[in-house]
């Protein structure tokens, strides 16, 4: 018997029964509608979070010192870790949360204290003025680069440069204004206002640096550096738990680990849904040998041989999981499009999870098919064709 | 061309034993118009079925075109049923899900016949049963007079060696029956070879050669005298 006609058969067999054949897809249907969505949305925030982390640059490593008073970093130590090999710049930072004023506006904001050298390390430039430049630290002027949600919460526009504002009280000329970058998981990337390091230690009233942003030449040395740093600092401090240092790469493998495990796991438990909607397929392949025994019978004493039934059988279990499979990709395009929605995740159904989608389906129904078709298939066609 | 030596079949339900068929010998040449008679549970059908291939003996030896099919395995036997045989049942025995078109196209598509010849012989077949009008009918808009010419040609459409009738009649009143027996006659003298079971002496009359079969023995086996 031709593989067509043995398709032809199955459709018009299910298609006979068009209730009870969805039905018993809807099992397969809600598995594969319910492992659609899961993977998009887990794959959707997976690639936001590192698009996110990546736009910090992977080429990044922050030094946090973390012992006590006595644990700090000299001028004389920042140029030891600059002239490593490998390294390209680096940005001490000091960093607090301010009030900042403007006319009768204020808002709370972070402030981030620094060196020139930022705005290469941390990949953050001005759309609009200038960035700070070694002379405002060596004057110690009073100037800021205001992040765009600053600057529209104060001013309600943008074009803000030249205009004074107020941090905890002391009055500063904004320079610059800073590139729009979005929200990422540490919050706004846009709140914020950036200072000269020594100015900042004025205003804060600490002179004691503890965070370091350091770029590295390429991505491919960062690891080499990082124990370099270490090496360097635990020898200095005697201690390796008075500091931390680590990077961009280390952070995102962290969270990719996370939200894959995450998604494996939902994706399992929709698995499962799809395990359940084949053993609903396998139950009422074995109803409908029962039934049509007599069919069997008949089909065997004209002549079906027993592949001839076994594929028929077979064909029809995976034709009505693989349709349950083809509605739940519909259903699960509808699902990803209103979920990633209403929760803001961008997120895409991959033709490689469409493939799997189907292709899975189509194996749930031929492997729950083979034991209800291999019965029919084996059924004796004298006592097939008694049945009544 | 069907030649049975000392063949039996006993069917074991627990303890008992049932003897359906007792070393029955038996030859039939091709053209041949039997008919089976015999009282209920004698053993006809069991014989026809066996005859058929579609059951196996317990004892004994079967020889088809003087090839010993005792030893046929699952699949050749059902390659044997779709070229050799014919079948045509009490019950007629359609697919109700099918059209009659369809149910005659069947026994082609397990010879793997393609569509269009497939097609074209169906029809041929059932224009052949006079069902020209009815061939995209399925049998429950079908009478059982109707029914049974489907099955008929279902039954001739692979152009087998031997039509096996069992009781083709017996679901049918008189007016149907002596139809379809007309049917059969008018094969019969087209060369057709033919083993008929039935109860009714009027229907055996249509055959040349009468087996009458007691307690799955042979009792009789004698020509019939033409009408
Ligand atoms: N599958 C079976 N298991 C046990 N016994 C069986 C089986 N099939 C048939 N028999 C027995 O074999 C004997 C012959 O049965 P068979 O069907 O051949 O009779 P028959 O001559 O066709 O009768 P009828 O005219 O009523 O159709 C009967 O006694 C029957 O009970
Ligand atoms: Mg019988």
């Amino acid at each position: 018997m031709k593989f067509t006609q043995a398709i032809k058969m199955a459709f018009s067999s299910i298609l006979s029964n068009k209730m009870r054949s969805f039905l018993t897809m809807l099992g397969v249907i809600i598995g594969v509608t319910a492992v659609i969505t899961l993977i998009a949305l887990g794959q959707g925030s997976t690639q936001r979070v590192s698009s996110q982390i990546e736009s910090l640059g992977t080429n990044l490593i922050i030094i946090n010192i973390t012992g006590g008073r006595n644990r700090s970093v000299t001028q004389e130590d920042l140029e030891r870790i600059k002239s490593m090999p490998g390294v390209s710049e680096i940005a001490p930072v000091l960093s607090g949360g301010v009030t900042v004023k403007a006319g009768n506006k204020n808002t709370n904001t972070s402030l981030e204290a620094t060196t020139p050298g930022y705005q290469e390390v941390r990949n953050t430039h001005v759309q609009l003025g200038r960035f700070l430049l070694q002379n405002d630290l060596d004057m110690r002027f009073r100037v800021a680069v205001i992040g765009v949600d600053v600057a529209d919460e104060l001013f309600g526009r943008r074009d803000v440069v030249g205009e004074k504002i107020s941090i905890n009280g002391v009055e500063f000329s904004i320079v610059g204004i800073l590139e729009e970058k979005g929200s990422s998981i540490a919050g706004s990337d846009d709140n914020r206002v950036i200072i000269p390091l020594t100015t900042g230690q004025r205003l804060l009233r600490n002179t004691e640096v503890r965070t370091f942003y350091l770029s590295t030449q390429s991505p491919d040395v960062v690891n080499q550096v990082v124990a370099e740093i270490q090496r360097f600092l635990t020898r200095k401090f005697n201690d390796e738990n008075s500091f931390r240092v680590f990077n961009q790469t280390q952070l995102l493998s962290t969270i990719n680990e996370a939200t894959t495990t995450l998604t494996m796991m939902l994706s399992g438990i929709a698995g499962i849904s799809l395990l359940v909607g084949g053993i609903g397929i396998m139950n009422i392949m074995l109803v409908s040998v029962t039934e049509r025994t007599r069919e069997i019978g008949i089909r065997k004493a004209i002549g079906a041989k027993r592949r001839d039934i076994l594929i028929q059988f077979l064909i029809e279990s995976a034709v009505l999981s693989g349709l349950g499979g083809v509605l739940g990709i519909m259903l699960g395009f509808v699902g990803v499009s209103f979920l990633s929605r209403i929760l803001n995740i961008p997120a895409a159904i991959s033709a490689e999870v469409v493939l799997l989608a189907t292709g899975f389906s189509v194996g749930v129904g031929v492997i729950f098919g083979l034991y209800p078709a291999s019965k029919a298939a084996s059924l004796n066609p004298i006592d097939a064709l008694r049945y009544e | 061309m069907i030649r049975l030596e000392n063949l039996s079949k006993i069917y074991k339900m627990g303890d008992n034993k049932v003897v359906a068929l007792n070393n029955i010998s038996l030859s039939i040449n091709k053209g041949e118009f039997v008919a089976i008679m015999g009282p209920s549970g004698s053993g006809k059908s069991t014989l026809m079925n066996i005859i058929g291939c579609l059951d196996v003996a317990t004892e004994g030896k079967y020889y088809l075109d003087g090839r010993d099919i005792t030893s046929y395995n699952q699949n050749q036997l059902a390659e044997v049923r779709n070229k050799k045989f014919g079948f045509v049942f009490q019950g007629f025995n359609l697919l109700p899900k099918l059209t009659a078109l369809e149910n005659v196209e069947l026994p082609l598509i397990y010879a793997g016949v393609g569509a269009k010849k497939r097609r074209e012989e169906a029809i041929r077949t059932l224009e052949m049963m006079g069902l020209k009008e009815r061939i995209h009918h399925r049998p429950s808009e079908l009478s059982g007079g109707q029914q049974q010419r489907v099955a008929i040609a279902r039954a001739l459409v692979n152009h087998p060696s031997v039509i096996l009738a069992d009781e083709p009649t017996g679901n049918l009143d008189s007016k149907s029956g002596m139809e379809i027996m007309q049917i059969f006659k008018e094969l019969h003298s087209r060369g057709n070879t033919i083993i008929l079971i039935t109860h009714d002496i009027n229907v055996a009359r249509y055959a040349r050669r009468l087996i009458t079969i007691r307690d799955g023995q042979i009792v009789s086996d004698e020509e019939v005298e033409m009408q």
